[in-house]
């Protein structure tokens, strides 16, 4: 049942559907849309965690023959890591935050009754399926998957002739992008036309929840970012298949002068982090619009610094297209542009503690409720600040060139930017899992999945930072053999056992989704007493989100502790604002 | 302290609403969907500049002679793309004028009256537009007949890359008339059609601008 301020009836611009096709397949309406992204997104990360599981395991135990599985063979090792993150950068941490939950709640956070274009919604995520199939049939291919990173860096990656899974394999992770791409775009005109022209009466920009604004900016970082993936891809398959050298030098292959000459594996390096720089924010800063609605809603106060956080957001968008060039100093660019790109990287430390800054200072004094979803969000920060204090170091050429190639930049970016997203993911999961299936969540398993999460992660990504300064060498499928590691043995023992449990400890929340959907208690409409319109609408929301009323908005999101309003919190469709002096 | 704010009717933002929008309303969601959607577009194009002259500029070594050389040279352009060039403009005024006419009709009372009057320009559009890309296919077999492959020289490569990306874009912009001309035959509603193929006349007017600008790019930056 809708609750607060609404004006008139509004008919939906399609009707409900009624066969199961077009309800769950087909589907037009952006709540099953977001559906299907975050379940495609949940697939992908478990196969995706499955693979990460098989390289520590070849790492620690490097002769070790698994069952089904068999040798873990050095060629098949960096296949698996190529596959892991794709996968992850691509399918999950790029899928969920914005093509799920997004999807999901960013029209009726805004008061919408859908996209502005659910056709094109639809298309997106359907290219977007097939975009993943397309990935995952490299596994089944001659020659297997691709071994040239999820960066694919030339030469490596446009010499058919250069390694197994370097053939069909190859070209279908290069198709899966490029579909991928033409997904993410279609998306991200849908967002930004959405957001700039569908929202509430009342409803202005700077009323809009810091998630809306969050999806927003991500969705004009797509825009810009995906289409010049998508060029670079186009190259890169007629390198593969059509015998031109765009990013091909001069180059022999197993002895053999391969047939192509003058390009530049540079010139792929430039296109690719121009889109992948950007590609980090698109993975984070949904995350970051979740958390600070989060540490808002369970500390039951207004979010410090609202305008100071769009604008941190929106000068995090800017700066992440002028970086690029900090993922290449180890690739012989000019010191010049390394030290201009080194000096824009350390600027983005500064709306970064911003952000920081603000999120302590909302939880400041607060009447912190520590529900799950606020045990996530809390989580976030901490991965945030401990992923983002590396960041600075790694920025500096002196201290990137000796790093670069090490354990250390894993944990740093799979701290600051794969699982800081993930508790994101996590996060708005128990936040709108209520709204979304109509139940709570069961909160003793989510409390120990956090911890289990929490900890594990901890406990699998600080060591590294020592493996790394201790010169482990990433992409090196075997290190056992070699004296000087010997002494991090231990270490990376304890990391694959962190790994184990942490793994294991997702399971209970694979459980909890799955087991809450038919058995969880009854939610109500507005369990978390939260703000914002999605919690003005009935559980689950209606076809049209608003059961054919049109929300009227009057106050900003996050009106908590309100002095003389009737509870402690003002929904943004209460006329009584100005009544209390708001 | 202030009185409190009486309940707001459906007001100015009505027309932003989803749903039963008004046809300038749905207009301007569609144009303004179109231009954020040749953004990316765009972003596309860019890239491939940027790919073109940073490619154009580098050398490569030389096993013969053991030095750096210069291994760009200038494809000579046939003069066919011209005339498709030509082609292409008068399409995008026949598309304009189906537009214009397109609009009119919705905006006009007895729209119902004129509903066919912009089929024999939006025709037209296709043919043209078929044209050009025939004439395109013409220059590729030329450069071929030439002895220029898209792997025979990177100057090449790129000419086979920019106008074959153009025509598959333009050959979306061609479905999309073809959808356009398909809702006119079955008689949606005028404000449907109208707004289908003004959005498909701005793509079309795109991409003869970016035609025009390959064009340079590949002439004068040779």
């Amino acid at each position: 049942m809708a609750t607060g301020e609404f004006a008139g009836h509004i008919p939906h611009a399609h009707a409900a559907p009624q066969s199961f096709i077009r309800k769950w397949v087909f589907s037009l309406d952006h709540k099953v849309i977001g559906l299907q992204y975050y379940f495609l997104a949940l697939t992908a990360v478990f196969v995706g965690m499955f693979l990460s599981l098989l390289m520590r395991i070849h790492l620690v135990w490097p002769g070790v023959s698994l069952p089904l599985i068999g040798d873990i063979k050095p060629e098949t090792y960096l296949s698996l890591l190529t596959m892991h993150g794709t996968i992850m950068v691509f399918f999950v941490l790029t899928t969920a935050p914005q093509g799920g939950f997004g999807n999901y709640f960013l029209p009726i956070q805004i008061g919408a009754a859908d996209m502005a274009f659910p056709v094109l919604n639809m298309l997106s995520f359907w290219v977007t399926f097939v975009a993943f199939l397309v990935l995952i049939a490299a596994f089944f291919v001659a020659g297997g998957a691709p071994l040239h990173g999820w960066t694919g860096y030339p030469p490596l990656s446009a010499l058919q002739s250069a390694g197994p899974g370097e053939g069909l394999g190859a070209d279908l992770w290069v198709i899966s992008i490029a579909l991928f791409c033409i997904g993410a775009l279609m998306s991200a005109l849908n967002f930004i036309t959405t957001t700039l022209d569908m929202r509430a009466k009342g409803m202005s920009m700077m009323r809009m929840p810091l998630t809306c604004w969050a999806w927003f900016i991500t969705a004009i970082l797509g825009l810009l970012a995906f289409g010049v993936l998508f060029s670079a891809g186009i190259l890169l398959l007629l390198d593969r298949n059509a015998g031109t050298s765009f990013f091909v030098p001069l180059v022999t292959v197993n002895g053999t002068m391969a047939a192509h000459k003058g390009g530049s594996p540079l010139l792929w390096q430039h296109l690719f982090w121009f889109f992948g720089h950007p590609e980090v924010y698109i993975a984070i800063l949904p995350a970051m619009g979740l958390c600070s609605q989060l540490v808002s809603v369970f500390s039951r106060k207004p979010i410090f610094g609202y305008k100071a956080m769009v604008y941190a957001m929106l000068s995090i968008g800017i700066l992440g297209f002028m970086v690029w060039g900090h993922h290449m100093f180890m690739s012989g660019i000019s010191p010049y542009t390394a030290f201009g790109m080194s000096v824009m990287t350390m600027a983005i430390g500064v709306p970064s503690a911003i952000k920081t800054f603000n999120w302590i200072g909302t939880l400041w004094g607060g009447k912190i409720r520590f529900t799950p979803p606020m045990l996530f969000a809390i989580g976030f920060v901490s991965l945030f600040v401990t992923g983002g204090i590396s960041g600075p170091f790694l920025a500096q050429p002196v201290l990137d060139i000796p790093l670069h190639e090490t354990f250390f930049v894993i944990a740093h970016f799979h701290l600051i930017m794969g699982v800081a997203s993930i508790f994101g993911i996590f996060a708005a999961t128990y936040y709108w899992f209520p709204k979304m299936f109509g139940r709570m969540m069961n909160e003793r398993m989510a409390r120990l999945h956090f911890w289990f999460s929490f900890v594990g992660t901890y406990a699998i990504f600080m060591p590294m930072h020592y493996t790394g300064m201790a010169a482990l060498l990433r992409r090196y499928s075997q290190y056992t053999e070699l004296a000087y590691m010997h002494s991090l043995a231990p270490l990376n023992k304890f990391i694959t056992y962190a790994a184990f449990i942490t793994i294991a400890g997702q399971f209970i929340f694979l459980f909890n989704l799955f087991w809450s959907m038919k058995r969880g208690e009854k939610a109500n409409d507005n369990p978390w007493e939260a703000t914002t319109l999605e919690w003005t609408t009935a559980t689950p929301p209606p076809h049209d989100n608003f059961g054919g009323l049109t929300p009227v908005v009057y106050n900003g999101p996050y009106e908590y502790s309100v002095p003389g309003a009737p509870q402690d919190y003002l929904m943004q469709t209460d006329a009584a604002t100005k009544a209390v002096g708001h | 302290m202030q009185e409190s704010t009486s309940t707001v009717s459906l007001g100015h933002r009505e027309d932003s609403w989803h749903g039963e929008l008004n046809f300038d309303s749905r207009l301007r969601r569609a144009r303004l969907g179109l231009v954020i959607g040749l953004i990316g577009v765009l972003m596309i194009f860019i890239s491939f500049t940027s790919a073109y002259i940073v490619r154009q500029g580098l050398p490569t070594f030389d096993p013969a002679t053991n030095t750096l050389v210069r291994d760009w040279f200038s494809v000579r352009l046939p003069n066919l793309l011209f005339l498709n060039t030509i082609v292409l403009l008068l399409s995008t005024g026949s598309m304009e004028l189906a537009r214009r006419r397109t609009l009119r009709d919705a905006k006009s009372a007895d729209a119902a009256l004129s509903a066919d009057s912009r089929i024999p320009w939006l025709a037209s559009t296709v043919l043209l537009g078929l044209s050009f890309l025939v004439g395109q296919w013409t220059v590729w077999r030329e450069l071929a007949a030439s002895g220029f492959y898209i792997s025979t020289n990177p100057s090449s490569s790129f000419a086979y890359l920019l106008t074959g990306m153009h025509g598959a874009h333009l050959l979306g912009g061609i479905f999309a008339l073809l959808a356009a001309g398909a809702v006119t035959l079955v008689r949606r509603p005028i404000e449907f059609r109208a707004v289908l193929v003004d959005i498909v006349g701005w793509y079309w007017h795109f991409m003869t601008v970016l035609w025009v600008y390959i064009l340079c790019l590949l002439e004068l930056a040779r």
